[in-house]
This record gives C-alpha cells, structure tokens and sequence, in this order.
C-alpha cells in the first residue's frame, strides 16, 4: 500500500494531536468564545500538497534589533529584563531550523502598546513589546526583552490574564502552524484564567510554562526562561495512507 | 514497517491571539502575496463576521497556496520549486471585520481543483480555524475535487469565491447562517 496519488506523488504526512492537547472552540469560561466558535463540525482535511507544504519564510523579515525588544528605542524600558530561549522541535524531538518566530507581549506594567488597551498603567516609550527571530541550524531561538506584567481584563469577577508572551511559529507545513502562549513558572493566576486552563490535557497545559534557567540567567543583567515549543510530527512512514484510497 | 527511534514529545497547545495581535503579527507586505501591477493579480476580499453576524475587527487570515502552475516552492512538493512565488500572504481585519489578500491565483493541483488554504485568528479563537478558498471559474475540477466532494453539498458554496470587478469576493463567517465549512487538519 503506498500513498501515490493519481499523480503518483508520494507525500509526508502529520499526526494529528491527541484529544485534549489543544482547547476547544467552544470553552464558555472564555466568553470570547460564545459567538466565535463554528458549531458545525469540522470536516477532515486529508493532507495533500497544500497542507504538508508552507511558507519559509527567512531572514528577510527581521530587523536588525527584533531579537531584542529592549533596543528597539532610545532608552531602555521599565522591568525585569529577561533572556527568553528554547528550541523549535517537531513531535519526535526533531529541531526545525530556519524558522521564523514571532513574538508581542504587555509592557512590564502590564500593557500593550495598543489603542484598544486602556488600563490605567502607563505605556512605556521604550517598549514595543514585538519581536521576532529565526531558529539557527539547531531549532533553537533567543529573545531579550522585558517580563511582561499581569493586567485585568472584563472576563469575569476580578479577573487578571496571568503574565504570557504571545508566540507564533510556522514550522514546515502548514499542518504545523501555531499561535500560542508562554507563561511563568509559579504564577499565582493561573487558577482563574479561562484562557491558560482552556486546554483540557493538564500536562499539555504544563507545556505552556516556561522553565527558570539559572544557568542562562546573566549576572547583574538578566534573568533567564527556557520555552521550547513542540509543533507536531510527521508519521512514521509516508508509506501508509489510510485517508487516500 | 520500522518504528521511530525518538520517543514522541507531546505538542505545545495553541492559544488565542488575543485582542492585541495587531501589535505582533501584521506586515506591511503581508497583503500582497503578488507586487501591485504583477500580471493576473486579483484581490481577494472579504469580512469576518461572528455568531450574531457582526463584524470582527480583531481578526487575522493567513493564505496559503500553490503558484500559477500548481507549485509549492517548498522541499515536499517533489515536482521541483519554482523559487519566488511567497505563496503566503497575512492579513488584519479592519475595523469594519474586512481583509484584502492582492495574489495570482493559484494553479491546478494533481487531483485537486485550484484552492487557497486559509486560517483565521481572533480574539476569542483559541486555536486558528481553516477553510479553503475555491474559484467559480473552475466548475469542471470544483465537481471532482476530494475535498470539496467530502462537505455537505448545502454547505458547499461557503468555499466558493464570487467574482468581484477586481478579483473575488470570500468572507467567513465563523458561526450561524451560512457559517463557513472550517476543517479538521
């Protein structure tokens, strides 16, 4: 049994995630969700071309400082700086190179440099909070920036959105397309954040914080945090094919 | 059959983009997959609207596609790469829920009618929605392709573009009436 098509082309293909890793569409906690969330079910999408290819995008999107969000203004910001690092790897432990990362986070005070954002915490004139990197031949990445604060948001009673960087990577194929977030480890607010606790897989949910790396933390400098992100893997072989008969 | 070596690591899980991703995530060449002025180029516009039919003003699309002679400039498309071609294009909606995606349309694959691969991202979404984009100027291959064969055929024509005096029109709707056919990959 092989995967040739009509064509005859012979592609790879992803495993798909198991139940729970990733949050359901409908997560009422999240009011967000009530009126975004598709109520038909989805439809199987068989990976063809399109979805075992994807854009590879390179060095042409960086800037000179995006892997430093705290040089990207004429002074320095306000807070904790931080050294953000990890790798990129597939479901078998494989490095992705050459992969674009992006990043947008809350300022130390907890707040974007956005017109919606509106909370009274002052916006800082030296942070952006937008990065973005290439992974080298080994997956992996680093960031210099600022840790991001806590802030409220109008989800429920009291509620705060835990501190978290916003991630996006693109992997190889669009299969492996992912926005996530990174959090801290000990972080009090974990326990009433609809978002962090959306993912149903309670180890799926540890794979979103991050790890104090002593070892990386800079004297008199910085503090470092290890985050590696896992996209999934391919199958074992291309040569079973259960989807194209 | 062999194994895989490598114990398998579990995947990170997806998040929302939450209400700021137009800080993070937009380009300034991120619309234009295509120059303005290249031959063929078409705009694809649309909006994004939610459950109660309003517009979404803190959405992204992404685009995904084959170039003008059904080829991915990619390692696994083993036809060999036509070097060039993004293939990819990003998009924020506008406060109005509204996108533009300026590309040259995409070519026929083996097997499969000419389509765009899309994900949507919002506030709210906590992880991206796909769908597909085909093309009515493809009746012929639209009638046998796999995928669009494996949707409901009352559901069908929310994967259809309409033709508009600069490209196509394609909105999403991500619930409700006429709610867009979104895919399991």
């Amino acid at each position: 049994m092989t995967a040739s098509t009509e064509s005859g082309l012979i592609l790879p293909k992803y495993r798909r995630d198991p139940e729970g890793t990733h949050p359901p569409l409908d997560s009422p906690d999240y009011r967000s969700t009530g009126l975004r969330h598709p109520k038909q079910p989805l439809v199987l999408l068989p990976h063809k071309l399109t979805e075992v290819t994807g854009p590879l995008l390179g060095p042409g999107r960086l800037g000179e400082l995006d892997h430093d969000l705290t040089r990207q203004h004429a002074g320095e910001p306000q807070g904790q700086r931080i050294i953000v690092h990890g790798r990129l790897l597939d479901g078998d432990g494989r490095p992705i190179p050459d992969s674009l990362i992006e990043v947008w986070q809350a300022n130390a005070g907890g707040r974007y440099r956005h017109v919606w954002d509106n909370w009274p915490s002052p916006i800082d004139p030296n942070f952006t909070g937008v990065g973005r990197t290439i992974t080298d031949s080994d997956g992996r990445y680093e960031f210099v920036t600022i840790k991001p604060g806590a802030y409220p948001w109008k989800n429920h009673d009291n509620a705060w959105r835990p501190a978290h960087i916003h991630f996006s990577v693109f992997g190889t194929a669009f299969t492996q397309r992912l926005v996530t977030q990174m959090y801290f480890p000990g972080d009090p607010l974990f326990f009433q954040d609809p978002i962090f606790n959306s993912v149903p897989d309670e180890k799926a949910r540890q794979r979103m914080i991050s790890r104090y790396d002593h070892s990386r933390s800079m004297p008199e400098w910085a503090l470092a945090f290890e985050f590696d992100i896992v996209v999934r893997g391919r199958e074992a072989t291309p040569f079973e094919n259960e989807e194209d008969e | 059959m062999s194994h895989a070596a490598t114990p398998k690591l579990g995947s990170t899980p997806s998040q929302t983009v939450g209400p700021y991703l137009a800080i993070g995530l937009p380009w300034e060449d991120g619309p234009t997959v295509v120059a303005k002025g290249t031959p063929g180029a078409v705009w694809i516009r649309g909006v994004i609207t939610d459950g109660a039919g309003a517009p979404i003003p803190d959405a992204l699309i992404e685009t995904w596609q084959a170039d003008p002679h059904g080829r991915f400039d990619h390692p696994d498309d083993p036809r060999g790469a036509q070097p060039g071609f993004r293939g990819f294009g990003r998009c924020p909606t506008t406060d109005d829920g509204e996108y533009g995606i300026l590309t040259q349309l995409p070519g026929a694959l083996p097997g499969q009618a000419p389509h765009i691969d899309v994900s949507v991202f919002a506030r709210g979404l906590l992880h991206r929605v796909v769908t597909r984009i085909y093309f009515p100027d493809n009746a012929e291959a639209n009638a046998s392709d796999p995928v669009l064969a494996s949707v409901p055929e009352e559901r069908r024509h929310t994967l259809l573009a309409q033709k508009t005096t600069d490209g196509y029109r394609f909105d999403v709707r991500l619930q409700g009436e006429g709610e867009t056919v979104f895919f399991d990959v």
